[in-house]
């Protein structure tokens, strides 16, 4: 990291802090690097810039201010939140702010009877569901990270999770979001009344990876905590047997909780990491999970373990109790961990197909391995055609790097020609700005600039993000974990 | 297909070059909702069809011309269905009309409304052309979310050509109870059983003077359903209702053939609010749906008055049929609340991106 800044950018930075100081307090406004380096990145390591500065105000009024301020001088604004994502959605630009809403970690209301919560965006994910527990009830989207990333991400994201094949995302989620515009003008978008007036910005919102405005409160629904749930794992000597079993379950009217799918190169190295009992002589196997009532779970989980069965599952376990179901579990949510001690290097696709064409998709990837000799694990939100192939790579020979970022645009590329879309969950940001030039036409891409300039006129919030450009076309990157290192290693990846 | 495109086009380009608005029309089963339109006439109805339904992925494309109760049926012989349970409001009622009026019946509550269903567009824009949005696939967070903007648009942003609808396979057993209460019990009761684990699927209320009925639907597994039933029944005193006459009111309720919405010679009010709002309508007969999310009232009050009681309650109101004066939008403006007037100006600029020449300023939704 280079500390010492550019002459010219060192006179905008005077500025920009001189111009922000009066409004925040002494330790939320930073600027020198050994402050601001924590902000260069996102969960995206592999892009870094060291933003201006970074402010982290505590209120409203203040992030008002803030972005009148940026509004007036036209500062470029980053907005951020936990800094989890993996799409580069909160790398900061160089002569931008990054405006963290951390300090926003309230929990204004929680109504157990209206089934609603109402939380400042710093408020992370997973202590929703942890203070209203005690009324039987949970915020139902659980991203990967949701341990540490927060609501107002999870919003800009449209976070999903292992759950939103049953639950939705985060946009079946949220109620109301209160945001501000680029010039200070305080909005709502929804609301906990049914159906908003006018067109529904609500939509254009949620996942609009902080380019339209600044969440400063969301209010957000919460559902009641199923009494049981079961999780069957069937093993399947052959890939496409699985891939059509999870068809089949859906096509025979079942809905499950979660429906994940490991193959065999990922069973085996997470069963040497966690022991969580996997098949590892199957070739693949399903996760396929109940939940409900007793009653209710008893009579899914038969019908479900009937369709496995037909389907030609040659193995075919249910939990027997809570503790198994969580060990079952616990081997598909460390399988990214587990990617990172079998490989030096590893990086995560995040592409959607139709769930009919899972089977084509793993027999494509296979001879991908071939083509580009390298290894690759697959495992994915079945449920949801959502995959998650992690490809293997030693990132000290450059070669190999090379080999596997053409194996993972082709990947994409395939998800795109059967009938799926580059990134399921993990946004655009600017890992897959490039990509997003062969999913839309110019024409579509226009009108995705028409709709960020309606909000923001001076394209000053997360400018560079998300919708490329006719110019910005060009570069693009991944997910490359270095040394098997994550950023937030110690969050779960799945 | 491709030549009706050419000839939606046509007319498109046509309407610019004699500065015209287009009028959208499909099964005209809904012409009645929203404010008076005007513009020379786009059928939809030539471009109709089924174009990709595969079961085991519940999603369904359809063209926007064809008739809700095809796609309803072909959904149906595979044991799927929309859970938001449209209203048709008429025999021709077509996809598209369905999307651009954004509507929903009892099951809204439950299971969110059409545009929480809506994966993917293919629309025609003001300029003529042909854009896709979203696509076939549950999660996808490529670009804006542009196909969720088409609900309830009213056919004002741009032509909707195809879309692709999530569907859920058909709970496998539905049974109904009803029970005597009052309407402030019964908006506490609602809430109450839909924040425990119960298969909960659409509730109503339905009385004057407070007093009246709750009914509640419950679908699911067999097990669920019949376990819930015994639950509801130690609670309160209730009676299990025979399964056509259930399903003649849960769909008198969606069609609005129920004998309540009968009357034309009072406007009919929705209301919007907050579920727990209290019931603030007095003594006048009231249908309360959605947990107490959807409120109908019969009765001629003024705009101003309905959406200041709306307002008050953390909501809208619409004067959703028999209007008797047309000079006033239906519609509560978004500039009616200080926190959705600053959106004004970015939705006139998010239409004017869709529709440059306001080639599809009806009239029929505020600009």
């Amino acid at each position: 990291m280079n500390a010492i800044i550019p002459p010219l950018l060192k006179i905008r930075q005077d500025f920009v802090i001189g111009l922000l100081k009066p409004i925040l307090d002494e330790d939320a406004l930073l600027w020198e690097p050994e402050d601001t380096i924590p902000y260069e990145c996102d969960g995206l390591a592999a892009y870094r810039l060291m933003p201006l500065a970074v402010a982290l105000p505590q209120t409203e009024n203040q992030v008002i201010q803030i972005l009148k301020i940026c509004h007036t001088h036209q500062i470029p604004v980053v907005p951020r939140g936990a800094g989890t994502g993996l799409s580069g959605g909160a790398m900061p630009i160089e002569n931008g702010l990054v405006l963290s809403l951390a300090k926003f970690k309230k929990i204004i209301d929680i109504n157990p009877l209206a089934r609603t919560a109402v939380v400042q965006p710093g408020v992370r994910n997973l202590a929703i569901s942890e203070a209203v527990a005690k009324f039987g009830l949970y915020y139902a989207p659980d991203p990967s990270s949701q341990i540490a990333c927060t609501i107002g991400g999870n919003v800009s994201e449209n976070s999903g999770g292992v759950h939103c094949l049953k639950y939705g995302l985060t946009i079946h989620n949220v109620l109301r979001i209160r945001a501000i515009l680029i010039n200070g003008d305080v909005v709502e978008f929804g609301g906990v009344a049914p159906d908003s007036p006018g067109l529904d910005l609500f939509s254009i919102f949620i996942g609009s990876e902080g380019m339209l405005a600044v969440v400063t409160e969301v209010t957000v629904k919460l559902i009641p905590k199923p009494q049981l749930a079961k999780v069957i794992m069937a093993s399947f000597d052959d890939i496409e047997k699985g891939g059509n079993a999870v068809a089949s379950v859906i096509g025979a009217g079942i809905i499950p909780a979660g429906l994940e799918m490991m193959d065999q190169p990922a069973t085996k190295a997470v069963e040497e990491f966690v022991h969580a009992g996997y098949d590892t002589d199957a070739k693949t196997i399903l996760l396929c999970e109940s939940d409900g009532t007793p009653e209710e779970v008893a009579e899914e989980i038969e019908k479900m373990s009937q369709v496995l069965k037909a389907s030609g599952a040659s193995r075919i376990q249910v939990s027997a109790s809570e503790s198994e179901r969580l060990k079952f579990w616990s081997g598909r949510k460390n399988a990214f961990p587990a990617a990172g001690r079998v490989s030096p290097d590893y990086y995560c696709m995040d592409g959607t197909i139709p769930r009919r064409q899972i089977s084509t998709l793993l027999k494509r990837i296979q001879d991908m391995e071939v083509k580009y000799q390298l290894a690759c694990m697959n495992v994915f939100h079945a449920g949801d055609g959502n995959m998650h192939p992690l490809i293997l790579f030693n990132g000290a020979d450059y070669s190999e790097w090379k080999r596997a970022e053409d194996f993972g645009s082709e990947i994409l590329e395939t998800c795109v020609e059967l009938g799926g879309t580059i990134t399921g969950e993990h946004g655009v940001g600017i890992e897959k700005i490039n990509s997003m030039c062969v999913q839309f036409s110019e024409l579509e891409r226009n009108l995705f600039w028409g709709i960020k300039e309606s909000f923001d006129t001076q394209k000053l919030l997360n400018p560079d993000k998300a919708i490329p450009t006719l110019n910005r076309c060009a570069e693009y990157g991944r997910v490359r974990i270095s040394n098997g290192v994550l950023p937030h290693p110690e969050l779960e990846r799945f | 297909m491709q030549s009706v495109i050419h000839q939606f086009k046509d007319q498109i380009l046509s309407a610019i070059s004699e500065q015209k608005v287009i009028n959208i029309v499909g099964g005209n089963s809904k012409k009645w909702y929203g404010d008076k339109s005007k513009g020379e006439i786009l059928s939809t109805l030539d471009y109709k069809g089924i174009i990709d339904y595969q079961p085991e992925e519940l999603v369904i494309t359809v063209c926007a011309g064809t008739p809700l109760k095809e796609v309803e049926a072909a959904l149906a012989s595979k044991n799927q269905y929309f859970p938001f349970e449209p209203p048709h409001f008429g025999d021709n009622a077509t996809i598209g009309g369905m999307v651009a009026a954004g509507l929903a019946g009892p099951g809204r509550g439950q299971y969110g409304g059409l545009r929480d269903y809506v994966l993917g567009t293919k629309i025609m824009d003001g300029k003529s052309d042909v854009l896709s949005f979203g696509g076939k696939v549950m999660k996808n967070v490529a670009g804006y979310d542009v196909s969720r903007l088409m609900p309830g648009s009213l056919g004002t942003l741009a032509l909707l050509l195809e879309v692709s609808i999530k569907v859920l396979p058909k709970p496998v057993r539905t049974e109904t109870l009803k029970f005597q209460m009052t309407d402030k019990d019964a908006i506490f009761q609602m809430n109450s059983w839909a924040s425990q684990p119960l298969p909960l699927s659409a509730s109503a209320w339905i009385g004057e003077n407070n007093q009246g009925e709750l009914w509640i639907r419950l679908s699911g597994a067999n097990a669920g359903v019949e376990a819930a039933i015994s639950k509801l029944q130690q609670q309160f005193p209730s009676e299990v209702v025979d399964s056509s006459e259930s399903s003649i009111f849960w769909e008198s309720l969606r069609e609005q053939t129920h004998s309540f919405f009968s009357d034309s010679s009072q406007a009919l009010w929705r209301f919007a609010v907050n579920p727990l709002s209290d019931q603030f309508m007095g003594k006048e007969k009231v249908l309360i749906e959605w947990n107490g999310g959807q409120r109908w009232f019969r009765g001629n009050i003024s705009h101003e008055e309905a959406q200041k009681m709306a307002l008050k309650h953390q909501g809208h109101a619409t004067l959703f049929k028999f209007s008797n004066d047309s000079s006033k939008s239906v519609f509560t403006p978004l500039s009616e609340n200080p926190l959705t007037a600053p959106l004004e100006i970015v939705q006139q600029r998010v239409r004017q991106t869709f529709d440059p020449h306001g080639l599809f300023k009806t009239g029929r939704m505020p600009y």
